[in-house]
């Protein structure tokens, strides 16, 4: 008000700071308004967020000695399926991906879309259903869409027990030479 | 006073009546083709009405939804099966109208200006009704339901930085879970009708400043069309329109209560497992075309990645790769044989989404893939013809 009746008197300075108050207002109020939607947006994108019980699903511990030669035992974690072939010597061989010498231990999901490919025991193969890739008894893909091997899911070697969700000494191995993704 | 009188003194009902209703007018040369837009709104209708009577029974829960679906409202419900398979099949006739709608417009050039809004406004509503589609698809938890959305979803990892995390709080969960599905379904059931409600009623009004297209692509101003060249919306469209809907009806529950089979495939009848993956998964017939796509690059996922979002989007863009001056179709030699080759090619690529993609049905996808993207590629070919041959014949 004061600078209103100031700027009464005199013609151009009155136009000027009239406007910069009025811009002022802008700005602060077009800020304060900024800060609320961005808040509102972040509180909206938070919500959505895994709940803390699924972000605290822990590790998981499989006995791999109750695997039979040529057998494929699956296990979850994170709700996700975990393939752990015991290989027999008539499969392929690949030691710098084997688990113990002589496991296959990757994650149950295609790489091309996510979908879980089953085992053909004939073929020592897994297929995937939904887009026809393959991969080898090591879990390399052979043919088809899957753009990688099949994901090495960390873990670690205590003994016959695999813990899975837990990076060991021959997992950080394995991810150095780039061979868990 | 007569009641009208009175509300027409407080919301001026007779100027609405007038403007949107019995001074719009429609153009004489139009075909049976027309009566889709109308249609397209009756299916939505039903389907509106149809969930809101499911929603009485649903229950959005990893747990339940299974269940709440095949037991309570299949079997324990009085006509539950009714609503279900009116929704089902309801979906399922929604793209069909929806596409003879759109290709209408390729054909005819209603994309063109000035009715480059409608175009676009039409293309957001196919996007939204997709994503209904999409998370209503989710929602009875069996196993079709469950690997679309799990296979859909993964989509989204090969998002460049962002990817992997978008994936996880999309899904709310490392995998597909019960927060997927309770998100899906207040999406499904609030969000998404509510938008394409309100883009409805932009894609209404948009259509009423430059009036219906017709067959010849000729424009009338409101002056012609109301001495000769046009009938009034009501009630003298809406008349034949009323025929076009009783046939429509007549088919629509004829599918409903013969035919509903097509819309409820049995692998969805075993509840979902996050462990299995059925032997063959595919989607909706609606979506087999984009999903060929998707898999017809099958040496590059990436490719097939860009190449199915591509194939999903560049049809909106129609008005500003076709600039002929021409604008029906039916004056059109060299775009009508292109437009036939397109539907030839969409109608290919939706039976082989369906088929497995191994040796030859995927080159055939292959193929049909390059075909679906040519037909955009040519337009601005044949623009320039038409363009040149216009100057020409002037």
């Amino acid at each position: 008000m004061i600078i209103f009746i100031e700027n009464l008197a005199g013609g151009k300075v009155m136009a000027d700071e009239k406007m910069s108050r009025r811009d002022f207002l802008l700005y602060a109020m077009g800020g304060w308004a900024t800060v609320g939607v961005g808040g509102v947006l972040y509180g909206m994108y938070k919500t959505w967020e895994p709940l803390p019980e699924v972000k605290a699903q822990a590790t998981v511990s499989f006995d791999i000695s109750t695997v039979q030669p040529g057998e494929l035992k699956v296990v979850s974690w994170r709700g996700k399926p975990v393939f752990v072939l015991r290989k027999t010597s008539d499969m392929v061989q690949c030691k710098d991906r084997s688990v113990e010498n002589e496991y296959t231990v990757v994650m149950g999901i295609c790489t091309h879309l996510g979908c879980i490919p089953n085992w053909e025991a004939d073929k020592k193969i897994w297929h995937c259903p939904c887009h026809g890739g393959d991969y080898d008894a090591c879990g390399k893909n052979i043919f088809g869409p899957p753009p990688r091997p099949l994901d090495v899911p960390p873990f670690k070697i205590q003994g016959t027990t695999i813990v899975l969700g837990e990076e060991g000494p021959e997992y950080k191995q394995m991810k150095e030479k780039g061979l868990t993704t | 006073m007569k009641f009208i009188d009175w509300l027409d003194e407080r919301l001026a009902v007779k100027e609405l009546v007038k403007v949107t209703l019995t001074e719009y007018y429609v153009p004489k040369n139009i075909n049976f083709l027309w009566s889709f837009g109308v249609l397209v709104m009756l299916v939505f209708a039903i389907l509106v009405v149809s969930g809101i009577f499911l929603l009485m029974y649903y229950k959005p829960d990893a747990h339940l939804a299974f269940d709440s679906v095949n037991k309570t409202i299949m079997m324990d419900v009085e006509y539950g099966w009714l609503f279900r398979h009116t929704h089902a099949v309801g979906a399922s006739i929604m793209f069909l109208v929806l596409f003879i709608h759109m290709a209408r417009g390729i054909y005819y050039g209603s994309f063109k200006a000035p009715r480059e809004i409608v175009w676009i406004t039409g293309y957001i509503l196919f996007v939204l009704m997709s994503a209904t589609a999409f998370t209503g698809y989710l929602l009875p938890w069996g196993q079709m339901s469950y690997w679309a959305a799990q296979t859909i979803t993964t989509l989204f990892e090969k998002i460049p930085f962002i990817g992997p995390d978008l994936v996880i709080w999309i899904r709310g969960n490392y995998i597909v879970e019960d927060a997927t599905l309770t998100r899906f379904f207040a999406l499904h059931v609030v969000f998404l009708p509510l938008l394409l409600i309100v883009f409805t009623a932009i894609h209404l009004y948009a259509v009423r400043i430059p009036g219906s297209n017709n067959e010849d692509g000729e424009h009338y101003t409101k002056e012609e069309k109301k001495h000769g060249k046009g009938i009034p919306f009501w009630p003298v469209f809406m008349a034949k329109e009323f025929f076009v809907m009783s046939i429509f009806l007549t088919f629509f529950f004829y599918l409903v209560f013969y035919q509903y089979k097509f819309a409820m495939d049995p692998i969805n009848f075993q509840p979902a497992d996050y462990l299995q993956t059925p032997m063959h998964i595919y989607p909706e017939w609606y979506f087999l075309a984009f999903y060929e796509v998707l898999r017809g690059f099958f040496f590059s996922q990436n490719l097939g990645l860009i190449a199915f979002v591509l194939s999903m989007f560049i049809a909106a863009f129609l008005p500003w790769l076709d600039t002929s001056p021409i604008v029906s179709g039916k004056h059109r030699p060299i775009y009508k044989v292109l437009f036939w080759i397109f539907i030839a090619d969409f109608v290919f690529l939706t039976i082989l989404g369906k088929l497995p993609p191994t040796g030859l049905y995927a080159w055939l996808g292959f193929v049909g893939s390059l075909i679906y993207f040519a037909f955009f590629l040519a337009l601005p070919i044949v623009s320039r013809i038409e363009k040149k041959k216009v100057a020409g014949g002037r």
